[in-house]
């Protein structure tokens, strides 16, 4: 994914290259293959043949951060995991996306305790929430192409952090 | 009582000068904090190979003077034995102030595991323990939660007319 760097400034030529890699990048998204609640039961039938995410070139989730583009944060996270979901993200190459799953881990659902974080954005910056407890595949679904959809309008300047 | 179990709390309670008491079948003894090695030591001792339990109570805001009238806490231990099917409790009051008990985890192995549960959620010390660390919580974390007096969380809800306002407050991550 290393065009940011190679490209200077190529005026109009540029803005149509942006978008062609916005496009390829939609289509070739891998999610991080890791689940911390039951979230992650919908995640993973989001995943096999009746939801079928595969449609969306997401047939792959990586188990290494290191070859992983979107982090799905599927269920709630206790303050003892938040120090390794925040490495696992650092892990993750340039340019990458953050989906919080579910109620747990956009707010703390009803996990309002010391335990869990309430709400996983403190510990990483997230993209997309999805609402639901659990949402069901069509949800996570639609907030991936929601994703898909602020990746395509995204700019080079603005993806290189 | 169970038949098998009344002379083995018989011998408990002519030892250590303790009552039993008994709901719905279950039978316990308090013991003194000072007796529980040596109780469980006669209790294993008795046939009791297993440590089922080893939890606490908190009775907060119940007094708890340096004294130890009323106390704060009480220490349970559930024991079972495989052999003869039967179960037996000793219950050992402890003082809110600096609560520390003996170990017997060189008794029951399991118990080193649950008395640095009980270290960390209640902040019962066990003196001679080989290893006392937090063992759930993180091993920075302040304060022990399952105290009574514990706060439970921190989250504001954010409503329509407060939305705003809270979410100025909100540590949100930074890339």
């Amino acid at each position: 994914m290393g065009v940011e760097q190679k490209l200077g400034n190529m005026g109009i030529a540029t803005t149509t290259l942006e978008q062609a890699v916005a496009w390829s990048r939609t289509n070739a998204m891998w999610p991080m293959l890791f689940g911390l609640a039951c979230c992650a039961i919908e995640m993973m039938s989001a995943q096999a043949a009746h939801y079928d995410m595969s449609r969306f070139g997401m047939e792959l989730m990586r188990p290494s951060p290191r070859q992983s583009d979107l982090m799905i944060v599927a269920g709630r996270v206790s303050r003892k995991m938040a120090p390794v979901l925040r490495r696992l993200y650092d892990q993750m190459p340039e340019p990458k996306w953050v989906i919080s799953m579910g109620d747990c881990a956009s707010c703390g659902g009803v996990f309002n305790n010391y335990a869990i974080m309430q709400g996983v954005d403190e510990v990483v910056p997230v993209d997309v929430y999805v609402a639901g407890c659990p949402p069901r595949p069509e949800a996570l679904i639609h907030g991936v192409l929601m994703l898909y959809e602020k990746v395509r309008g995204m700019k080079f300047a603005e993806i290189k952090k | 009582m169970e038949k098998k179990l009344q002379p083995i709390v018989g011998k408990l309670e002519k030892e250590f000068g303790v009552t039993a008491s008994e709901y719905r079948g279950d039978v316990s003894l308090v013991i003194p904090a000072e007796k529980i090695v040596a109780a469980c030591q006669k209790v294993h001792g008795l046939g009791f190979e297993l440590l089922s339990a080893l939890t606490a109570v908190d009775y907060w805001p119940q007094a708890s003077s340096p004294q130890g009238e009323n106390p704060r806490f009480h220490v349970i231990y559930q024991f079972t034995s495989i052999a003869m099917n039967l179960g037996l409790t000793l219950r050992v009051p402890v003082p809110g102030i600096n609560p520390s008990l003996p170990t017997v985890s060189h008794l029951y192995r399991n118990a080193n595991w649950r008395e640095r549960e009980l270290w960390d959620m209640f902040g019962i010390k066990f003196q001679g323990h080989p290893d006392l660390r937090r063992i759930l919580m993180p091993a920075d974390w302040e304060g022990h939660p399952l105290r009574k007096d514990y706060p439970l969380g921190y989250e504001e809800p954010q409503f329509t007319f407060n939305f705003e306002e809270i979410n100025l407050r909100k540590p949100y991550a930074k890339e």
